[in-house]
């Protein structure tokens, strides 16, 4: 897995590739909460355009991503999601819970 | 979606009343969570050999990654290098109850014995991170048992091979 940080207008945008799983979720974590936490970024965009399959621990990450944006006040949004991380997204009952958005644009103008 | 029945705690492995399978694949592993990659490949090459659809495929192969996490994060409490078995039969139709052809899938390990009252997973209106993994596995498969044997664990999994219903109107070739 990999991430890459992107300088938005107004935030941060995290590409992430490869698989969120057991291996690569503590990563991803690590990445997320120093953006929101130690850069105090306003908005953090998360892009999962090419994330082929992310598990129940990459699922805590951004339900601990989340949470950790929510005491700073800012904002983690999602964008690019596959079937495979849709249909978890849903299985967790968590779509309606994050903030989520098709394409790199519309997240970028909400 | 079918599934979502709790797992079935029982201290039997495979009994009588169990359908025919025939070998498909049989992997062993060491408790090393880089090894998830290539188990959800060959796991994902097997159900689509038995042509289940995508999305059933996709059931399966999320359902023993997360089983195997659960055997690394809880019953080895982390730690590697540790064994792990992984067997994947296929199910003839003539024997199941359901009637249905199917991917049987028994994940074996020498960890921690688990405390089967503590095999439900989380009411997912508590959001919090961490225990999801339950939860995905019941309501990914349509049999799901957990059992204890000669100090290993063994979780066996089925998912059934449902035809796809035929079109109105389709004509035969």
């Amino acid at each position: 897995m990999q991430i890459v940080a992107r300088l938005a207008t107004d935030g941060t945008i995290l590409d992430i590739t490869g698989d969120i799983d057991l291996a690569h979720s503590p990563a991803m974590r690590k990445a997320l909460l120093e953006e929101i936490r130690e850069k105090k970024t306003h908005k953090v965009f998360l892009n999962l355009e090419k994330v082929r399959y992310i598990d129940s621990s990459g699922i805590a990450s951004l339900v601990e991503g989340l949470k950790a944006s929510r005491d700073m006040g800012s904002r983690l949004i999602l964008f690019g999601l596959s079937k495979t991380v849709r249909e978890v997204m849903e299985l967790s009952r968590l779509q309606k819970i994050f903030e989520i958005h098709d394409s790199e644009a519309q997240a970028l103008g909400s | 979606m079918r599934g979502g029945r709790p797992i079935k705690s029982t201290n039997a492995g495979r009994g009588k009343g169990q359908p025919k399978s025939q070998m498909l694949l049989k992997l062993e592993l060491k408790s090393n969570p880089e090894a998830l990659c290539l188990v959800r490949a060959a796991i994902e090459r097997a159900a689509e050999v038995l042509q289940f659809p995508d999305t059933d495929t996709r059931a399966i192969v999320r359902s023993v990654d997360e089983a195997l996490a659960n055997v690394m994060r809880h019953a080895y409490r982390g730690r590697a290098g540790l064994p792990i078995e992984i067997s994947c039969h296929k199910l003839d139709s003539a024997t199941t109850k359901e009637h249905h052809a199917g991917m049987e899938v028994i994940l074996q390990d020498q960890g921690l014995a688990l405390d089967p009252a503590k095999l439900k997973g989380r009411a997912l209106d508590d959001i919090r991170p961490g225990g999801l993994g339950l939860h995905f596995i019941n309501q990914s498969m349509d049999e799901v048992e957990f059992s204890r044997k000669k100090g290993k664990n063994q979780l066996r999994m089925v998912k059934y091979l449902v035809p796809a219903p035929q079109q109105a109107g389709s004509q035969g070739e």
